[in-house]
């Protein structure tokens, strides 16, 4: 065989195969870009689905009545002390209010199916008109009151007039008194600060995300300044300083078994240790950082220790030839070269802390907590585990304050990330 | 019929070179003592009797060897001769890896450095220049700085910037670096890059400088300015490099120690290695039969 023919086989061979490889990778691509459409298209759906339950709990609806402030029917004499004025009998001057506005309400079921239409907190707008000026007392004012749950439902979603009266909670007469609300300007949606304000509640008009997300901050706090710590602490003694033996292999092996450990795990053994061995208050967010940090440091320890490794040898090398002590290479070249690293695994650990629901149900945080916690050692609940009892309470009003908690979770989530990442580009930036 | 000529023809090649390397090992025995002048009067560092192991892998034999002050000693052989492994002894940067092992005696002005012997001060008089450079992530400036900072070298900014500016002025790098001191050292190129290395090892004032074929990533214009600095060096430094380029031992060295498979084969002036060598397996690598 010339050499001529010998190339020209080789040129067909190739020529040949070219068709099919190139079928090969453009299958793959196009699956590749599949999958990433995908994932896309799930993300908007769910982003989609929560943003359209949830928005609507940003606002609530308020009512206009002409209330007649009259001492008598408040219970309180003339010039009432503050502490006589806290607990008056609003709804009194409420009801007269309701009835006096629609006076059509003359049985007995009316005039408690106009009563429902306002929250039970509605007194509060009162009291805190009275509580202001005191001098008001005995006259009639316009006063903003707090709309029921059902009503604020309906008010939200008014195409609900179509449905047949027994598929909704708002009877025909209650229709009739609301649109004469509506066409009068005396009923609006305004931003439900409430919602930002307070903690939970029965009531879904008066339940807010305060004491959940205060206790989430509060349970992150404990989790980051024990997690971050003791994690780098491992990850830096295991790699730099640690002889490599049996004993540190067995100590690694079981850093990767503990990260894939179920979280509800760590979540009876902070009840049986915190609780039951130390004695440690239920429901804190204490106890709750302390068992999200077990089951953080696996996270940060394995990405660390990844991050401390990748550090090249020849900077170690560099400042070793120095005459850089070990710890002088740790602290002034390998923590800060890795810390990029160390960041990410620790953005990681924590939003999934953040997130994590279980173990937190097993020391306790599921309390029906409605003050808002002042310290870690407050009784308080978490964000997840708010959504996951509002998810489950039966009122149709907490669908969309579940839906709003997941986009405060989610908005805190971005919050924290963003943080993160903006502290990792200062410090990359800083070589 | 080319292709199959071009390959029937390198094979007896490749083999020639085997069978050259293997007969040669089979013929020539290892010298019972090392060929030539290991030994000097009042060295600045010496080696006696050293083996350095790798877990059960023996990497150097019985290596008797004398640094003089002020000299550059160049140490050559083929890969795997052990004489990065030695060099690196020198500074026990070797302590670092993981089962290394090193048995005999290494003294620095007549102190055992292996004998209870604080690795910081020993690494502080005896500094080290890498294969690749590696400057800190740092600028240029923190560069130079950091050896006398962490020694407390110097104190005040003055001292600082006077010890930052002898150190770049020796090492060549203080005319393209001055206005840019504030800027990264890696962003340099990679002979200033190499420089700046040097720079950074002068800076503590070592006494001796081991450098580790400082030029074998660098261009031939880079290399030539690392030589030349090198030989101004060595006026106030003692100085072992190694290296795999023979030239570039001919070029920079007094002295030239020959390594071949861990054992110490030949030490000579280097002008004597080069023109007459005493030993055939020298006489076989500097004539390019092996390596």
């Amino acid at each position: 065989m010339s050499s001529g023919d010998y190339h020209k086989q080789t040129r067909d061979l190739v020529k040949n195969s070219l068709a099919r490889r190139y079928r090969k990778e453009k299958i793959f691509r196009s699956l590749g870009l599949l999958s990433v459409l995908f994932g896309i298209a799930c993300v908007l759906v769910l982003f989609g689905d929560i943003g359209s339950k949830g928005i609507g709990a940003f606002e609530n609806t308020w009512i206009k009545l002409d209330v007649k402030l009259d001492p008598v029917a408040l219970g309180v004499n003339e010039s009432p002390t503050t502490e006589e004025l806290q607990h008056a009998n609003y709804d009194a001057v409420i009801k007269e209010a309701l009835w006096s506005r629609f006076p059509d309400a003359t049985t007995r079921a009316d005039k408690k199916a106009l009563f429902s239409l306002v929250s039970s907190s509605a007194g509060d707008s009162i009291r805190r008109l009275l509580l202001k000026e005191p001098v008001k007392l005995g006259q009639t004012l316009p006063v903003w009151v707090l709309a029921d749950d059902e009503l604020d439902t309906f008010f939200k979603k008014i195409h609900q007039l179509r449905l047949p009266e027994s598929e909704r909670s708002i009877t025909d007469k209650q229709v009739v008194w609301i649109e004469q609300w509506i066409s009068a300007g005396q009923m609006e949606k305004r931003f439900n600060r409430l919602f930002f304000e307070v903690g939970d509640s029965r009531e879904p008009e008066q339940a807010g995300i305060r004491s959940a997300l205060t206790g989430s901050v509060l349970t992150l706090m404990v989790t980051l300044c024990l997690s971050l710590p003791i994690g780098v602490a491992a990850a830096v003694y295991l790699e730099e300083f640690a002889a490599k033996n049996r004993f540190t292999d067995f100590i690694e092996v079981n850093i990767n078994n503990l990260a894939a450990v179920p979280s509800i795990i760590f979540g009876l053994l902070g009840l049986a240790v915190f609780i039951g061995l130390f004695g440690m208050v239920r429901s804190v967010p204490l106890v709750g950082g302390l068992v999200l940090t077990f089951m953080t440091l696996p996270t940060i320890i394995i990405s660390s220790r990844a991050a401390i490794k990748s550090v090249p040898p020849s900077i170690r090398e560099a400042a070793l030839g120095i005459g850089a002590s070990q710890m002088q290479v740790v602290s002034q070249h390998v923590i800060p070269l890795a810390m990029p690293g160390i960041l990410t695994g620790a953005i990681i650990g924590m939003a999934r802390a953040l997130g994590e629901t279980a173990p937190l149900l097993m020391i306790g945080m599921v309390a029906f907590i409605v003050d808002i916690p002042h310290g870690i050692t407050d009784p308080s609940t978490v964000l997840p585990v708010q959504i996951y009892l509002w998810a489950d309470s039966s009122e149709r009003a907490f669908v969309e304050k579940t839906s709003a908690a997941i986009i405060v979770l989610l908005a805190f989530l971005v919050v924290m990330n963003a943080a993160a990442v903006w502290l990792r580009n200062r410090l990359e930036r800083r070589w | 019929m080319d292709i199959m000529n071009a390959a029937t023809m390198n094979i007896p090649a490749v083999n020639s070179a085997t069978m050259n390397a293997t007969t040669m090992n089979a013929t020539t025995e290892y010298p019972e003592k090392t060929v030539g002048l290991p030994l000097v009067a009042d060295p600045k560092m010496s080696m006696r009797n050293v083996n350095v192991f790798y877990g059960e892998k023996q990497a150097t034999f019985n290596v008797e060897l004398d640094i003089a002050k002020n000299e550059v000693l160049a140490m050559i052989g083929p890969s795997g001769c052990g004489k990065s492994t030695l060099l690196r002894c020198l500074n026990r940067m070797n302590d670092s890896i993981a089962g290394c092992r090193v048995d005999g005696e290494i003294s620095l002005e007549k102190e055992n450095i292996y004998g209870g012997m604080d690795v910081v001060p020993l690494r502080a008089r005896v500094g080290m220049v890498f294969q690749k450079p590696n400057p800190f992530p740092k600028s240029i400036y923190d560069n130079v700085a950091y050896g006398p900072r962490i020694h407390g070298l110097a104190h005040r900014r003055v001292e600082f910037d006077e010890i930052v500016e002898t150190s770049l002025r020796r090492a060549g790098l203080w005319e393209e670096a001055k206005d840019r001191l504030d800027q990264p050292g890696t962003g340099l190129s990679g002979g200033q890059q190499q420089r700046l290395c040097i720079a950074r090892t002068i800076a503590v004032n070592p006494e001796v400088i081991l450098m580790d074929e400082p030029c074998s990533a660098l261009d031939p214009i880079a290399t030539a300015k690392i030589e030349e600095l090198i030989a101004e060096l060595s006026e106030n430094y003692t100085i072992a490099i190694v290296t795999h380029s023979m030239q570039q031992a001919a070029r920079v060295s007094q002295r030239t120690a020959y390594f071949h498979l861990g054992r110490l084969i030949e030490v000579n002036d280097t002008e004597r290695v080069f023109t007459n060598p005493q030993h055939k397996l020298t006489e076989a690598y500097i004539t390019g039969r092996f390596g």
